[in-house]
């Protein structure tokens, strides 16, 4: 109905949270069962997370994760960030069709074929397959997404603002250090977290382009999800679901204080 | 702008993640076609180069001549690959209606809430988002077991007598993809439904409309751009999908991005696993150029 908050709207708003967080929130809730059978509830009891704690294998998994997701997400951020002021500042180089293109196929490419695609480059050149592999892999995709949320924001940047310190006699780089890049920091530090976590989350690319000795966190987790639901996977899942959202929570206070703080000064 | 070009700097912003995208996403796509045409080979890596520039010219003749379409008529020959495009196709499709179903009431109940609701709203779309696809598929096994938190709640309240059968089936690749993809529906059709006019629909039901009509004559119509984009975030990924078939699904299940994975890592046919990513690949170019497409113009109209 015409502006109202009908019934209709609240019902499929409740359902569809609903549907969004509950198997979450079972997760967590399940993640501190002193039962060892993930479906019997058995009191409370940090124990899983202990036990995951003193999982070394699952400990240095976790490691490979960070570092891999750190390097890629801050590469990922440097690349994307110049793709998105490439595409949106220049109109006019050649081979501009096949750049957008590509800037943007890797959200929709199927990760089966990115990962296997990536491989199989790597083994060409002689890349030996671990860390540095699965951190190019990585870099590659997340630098789509970062372009993305860049560029969105890049569109409706003034560009008076930088032609103005230009004006003023600053050099083109530092016009863009200076000028437009706090102006689009909310962007490029969301692109750096969206690539972070994405990294984080990856199990089909990592899978193809790492070598041995080089297993990331979700590769663990899925050798382990095969064999049978855990309460430790439990347990590590909630940290990792704990991380993003204390992130993001955090980003969009941040975003929003900002946002007040240049509608008031 | 009397600017002196910015040569250098230009070029540098251009040309660096320019080439990291043509070595590290077109380059390895040419390398997938040339090894599905290459031989299958016990040995590491394991197929036969079929060209090389090493050789020289004389090899690269050599390695055209014996340049083979096995892998292709290998996997068109074998109507387990064949079913398996097929069925992935199905699954993507009719996944994607119901995530259509259920993300546009929740997107259009989204629009309506009162707007400091709607921040809140959106941040709980987006959270899922960054929450880690395998763990939110993990999630449901748990609840989908034969003995899991689904059959026990149902159990408990009389309403079954036996436990269902939902893990390792269909229904649960289905529950799977529309769960994980929603966010992917959601967001497009909210950012459709939000910039509409409402007035529009008060102007309709002023005219008679009733809101069900109004509903499908203005609103509907006007979220089209959204709907278009969202089915194709969906539909896209879900169709080479590795992850929900293969933890949720059945053995017999049969999608084409296991099949790639199973080529791949058990049967370690390189080249094979390579013509099912090509033949993928084709399938998917058609949808993928047509969201680019959807996707730029939408960015045009934002300037």
């Amino acid at each position: 109905m015409a502006g109202s908050w009908s019934r209709f709207n609240i019902i499929s708003l409740t359902l569809g949270f609903a549907f969004l967080y509950i198997p979450i929130v079972l997760l967590v809730i399940y993640s501190f069962n002193e039962s060892r059978l993930v479906t019997v509830w058995g009191g409370f009891s940090f124990k899983w997370y202990g036990a995951m704690l003193n999982n070394s294998a699952l400990m240095s998994a976790a490691w490979v994760t960070a570092r891999v997701a750190l390097i890629s997400a801050t590469l990922a951020t440097i690349l994307g960030t110049m793709a998105a002021v490439a595409l949106t500042r220049y109109s006019q180089f050649r081979g501009r069709l096949l750049f957008s293109g590509m800037a943007v196929a890797p959200l929709v490419m199927p990760e089966v074929i990115t990962g296997l695609s990536l491989l199989l480059l790597f083994v060409a050149v002689g890349l030996d397959r671990g860390f540095t592999t699965i951190m190019l892999a990585h870099t590659t995709f997340a630098m789509c997404y970062v372009a993305v949320v860049v560029q969105s924001r890049l569109v409706t940047f003034d560009r008076s603002l930088e032609e103005a310190a230009m004006d003023l006699g600053a050099t083109p780089a530092r016009a863009f250090f200076q000028v437009t890049l706090p102006v689009i920091a909310p962007a490029v530090i969301a692109g750096w977290m969206l690539a972070f976590t994405l990294s984080l989350d990856d199990l089909v690319i990592a899978s193809f382009t790492s070598g041995p000795g080089a297993t990331t966190l979700p590769m663990k987790i899925y050798s382990q999800v095969r064999l049978g639901v855990t309460p430790e996977i439990n347990a590590i899942s909630t940290v990792l679901i704990g991380i993003v959202t204390v992130g993001v929570l955090a980003a969009s206070l941040f975003n929003k204080r900002r946002a007040l703080r240049e509608r008031q000064g | 702008m009397s600017r002196p070009s910015p040569s250098l700097l230009s070029r540098v912003v251009i040309w660096v993640p320019y080439l990291w995208l043509l070595a590290l996403f077109l380059a390895p796509f040419f390398i997938v076609f040339k090894i599905s045409l290459s031989q299958t080979a016990i040995a590491m890596p394991p197929y036969t180069p079929t060209f090389g520039l090493s050789e020289g010219w004389e090899g690269l003749k050599n390695a055209f001549n014996s340049l083979s379409f096995d892998n292709y008529l290998w996997v068109f020959g074998d109507p387990l690959y064949v079913k398996a495009y097929l069925s992935s196709l199905k699954f993507a499709a009719i996944s994607t209606v119901l995530a259509l179903l259920i993300g546009y009431p929740l997107a259009y109940g989204m629009t309506r809430a009162p707007e400091n609701l709607r921040t809140i709203f959106l941040m709980m779309v987006i959270l899922p988002f960054w929450t880690s696809f395998l763990i939110r598929i993990y999630a449901w096994v748990a609840i989908l077991k034969p003995e899991g938190l689904l059959n026990q709640f149902l159990l408990s309240l009389g309403i079954i007598k036996q436990p269902l059968i939902i893990l390792n089936t269909d229904l649960a690749i289905y529950i799977g993809i529309v769960y994980s993809y929603l966010p992917f529906m959601v967001l497009p059709l909210y950012a459709a439904l939000e910039k509409m006019d409402h007035s529009l629909v008060e102007a309709a039901q002023d005219l008679g409309c009733t809101p069900i009509k109004a509903f499908w004559k203005v609103t509907f119509p006007l979220s089209l751009p959204g709907v278009l984009a969202g089915s194709m975030l969906v539909f896209i990924p879900a169709v080479g999908e590795f992850v929900v078939p293969d933890l949720l699904g059945g053995s017999s299940t049969l999608m084409i991005g296991k099949t790639l994975w199973a080529e791949f890592f058990v049967n370690r046919d390189w080249p094979v696993a390579s013509a099912v990513a090509i033949l993928l690949l084709l399938i998917l170019v058609l949808p993928i150029v047509y969201f680019q497409r959807v996707q730029a113009k939408a960015r045009e109209s934002e300037v």
